[in-house]
């Protein structure tokens, strides 16, 4: 299960609908026992596509290093599919580098955004809920 | 010279689960040889089989990526923190 504040669910969708018309993307940091979120760290999307994502290594340093200063860790990343489903496309699964982590990705095909979170064993894709937590 | 290495939640399963290691070497290269030498679960995660960096994963030293620098052949200097991370990306 992955437990998203309220203001960090709405910054997350806030940076995909600033980063149209390409993917955007950042990390997440939280409690890796229990899946709650702390704070994410929106970054930049060094391919600047509107079909693929990479984090910015040095943000990445950054964040890993501010979620430790805080005594959380990383626990995953996120990034915005512009045209399709909040589903983990084919180069996602082949990326996807811990099995430990959260994988939120956010659809903007459509007028609402969709916000959906999965786990990445291998070529095995399992959904998991998302709880957003009023604050 | 012996440099800290530390290292992502998915490296950590081939170190006892710890966070941060020593590893020798007067280069990167040398630094993830030696670590690979010493944690042979992390083979083929770090370097591949030609011995380069593996795309999945970012080094750097202290803050700056390796990639930027000399990448295998980065010197490391005493007192210096490598640092292990997965490459983020995706479609």
């Amino acid at each position: 299960m992955l437990r998203l504040p309220a203001h960090v669910y709405a910054e997350i969708v806030g940076h995909c609908l600033g980063g149209l018309p390409d993917e955007a993307c950042g990390l997440i940091g939280g409690d890796p026992a229990t899946g709650d979120v702390a704070r994410c760290y929106p970054t930049r999307n060094l391919a600047a596509s509107a079909k693929l994502y990479t984090v910015d290594p040095r943000e990445h340093l950054r964040a890993d290093r501010d979620a430790e200063s805080r005594g959380f860790e990383i626990i995953g990343v996120f990034h915005s599919h512009t045209h399709t489903d909040a589903y983990p496309s084919p180069t996602d699964i082949a990326q996807a580098p811990d099995p430990g982590w959260h994988y939120v990705l956010v659809s903007l095909r459509d007028t609402h955004p969709t916000l959906r979170s999965y786990r990445v064993h291998g070529e095995v894709v399992d959904e998991e809920p998302v709880v957003v937590e009023p604050q | 010279m012996a440099v800290e290495v530390r290292l992502p939640t998915v490296l950590r399963q081939h170190a006892g689960g710890r966070s941060a290691v020593i590893a020798e070497g007067s280069t990167i290269g040398e630094v993830l040889a030696d670590l690979v030498r010493s944690y042979p679960g992390m083979k083929g995660q770090v370097l591949t089989e030609d011995g380069s960096l593996h795309r999945f994963v970012n080094v750097y030293v202290d803050d700056d990526d390796v990639r930027y620098l000399d990448q295998l052949d980065t010197k490391v200097a005493d007192g210096v923190t490598v640092s292990i991370l997965p490459a983020v990306a995706g479609g």
